[in-house]
């Protein structure tokens, strides 16, 4: 091998051994990058306001009465609350539950491709709480809530 | 460890609803283990996805206020009986699930 064809060789083989690197640290990640990220901010904050603002920017919300909560006005056991959401709202691109007293208030936000305006989940419950629903109709935030009494704790320990 | 998984449709107010369950401890990350007093590290599901007919139909993030072994119901307004639907997941730990069925109202 002559000193330029191995100088070539050896760039080459430090060239592809640094896409490797970047890749397996992560730097490259085409498949991560076409699915939306989980919002983990919105999921880590405290409050319904900051989890609002960190998925949509605003915590602008307006009442609707046209979104519909079926849920227990009292939960025996906060571990299992079943919670469904229905709104006859057009154009609903997002539906976000939200457990008001809860440490991590944020349950879930659901993103709309062909479906209906409708979920459903069973939630946790740390005490006592409203539970608010946001939706995302046509880029505007719409709200509704329920109270929802716990007389014994979902998030114990 | 593979978790188990269920899926059923149903029809609810002239929709298709699928219902589907995971079984997963959805672990918030913020309990104490009672006896060693230390932190139970957090184990939930944090994506579910629903296709019909091998389309996307909806994406959920779910975080730590829903409850162990979820339960979770979407509504599709054009699905028929024989048509397929299938339902994905990930955690924060990278485990994954998949399950499908073919649509009975």
């Amino acid at each position: 091998m002559s000193t330029m064809k191995r100088r070539t060789f050896l760039k080459g083989t430090i060239a592809a051994g640094a896409v490797l690197a970047a890749a397996s640290t992560g730097l490259l990640r085409p498949a991560r990058a076409l699915a939306a990220e989980w919002p983990e901010a919105a999921f880590e904050s405290r409050g319904i306001q900051a989890a609002i603002k960190g998925l949509y920017g605003s915590s602008d919300l307006t009442s609707s009465d046209a979104i519909q909560i079926k849920a227990p006005l009292q939960a025996e056991n906060g571990a299992q609350v079943p919670f469904a959401v229905s709104t006859s709202l057009p154009d609903v691109k997002n539906i976000n539950v939200l457990v008001e007293a809860n440490a991590r208030p944020l349950a879930a936000n659901m993103r709309v491709e062909r479906a209906a305006g409708f979920f459903s989940a069973r939630l946790k419950m740390a005490k006592t709480s409203d539970v608010h629903v946001v939706v995302n109709s046509g880029g505007k935030l719409y709200t509704a809530k329920q109270h929802i009494k716990v007389t014994a704790g979902g998030c114990g320990g | 460890m593979t978790k188990r998984m269920k899926i059923r449709t149903r029809t609810q107010e002239g929709m298709i609803e699928v219902q589907v369950l995971v079984t997963h401890p959805m672990e918030t990350g913020l309990r104490k283990d009672k006896q060693t007093k230390k932190t139970i590290p957090a184990h939930f599901i944090q994506k579910m996805s629903l296709y019909h007919n091998d389309a996307l139909a909806v994406e959920a993030d779910l975080g730590i206020s829903i409850s162990e072994d979820p339960l979770i119901g979407f509504r599709l307004p054009t699905a028929k009986d024989g048509d397929k639907v299938k339902v994905t997941w990930s955690d924060n730990k990278g485990e994954t699930g998949a399950i499908d069925t073919v649509v009975e109202g």
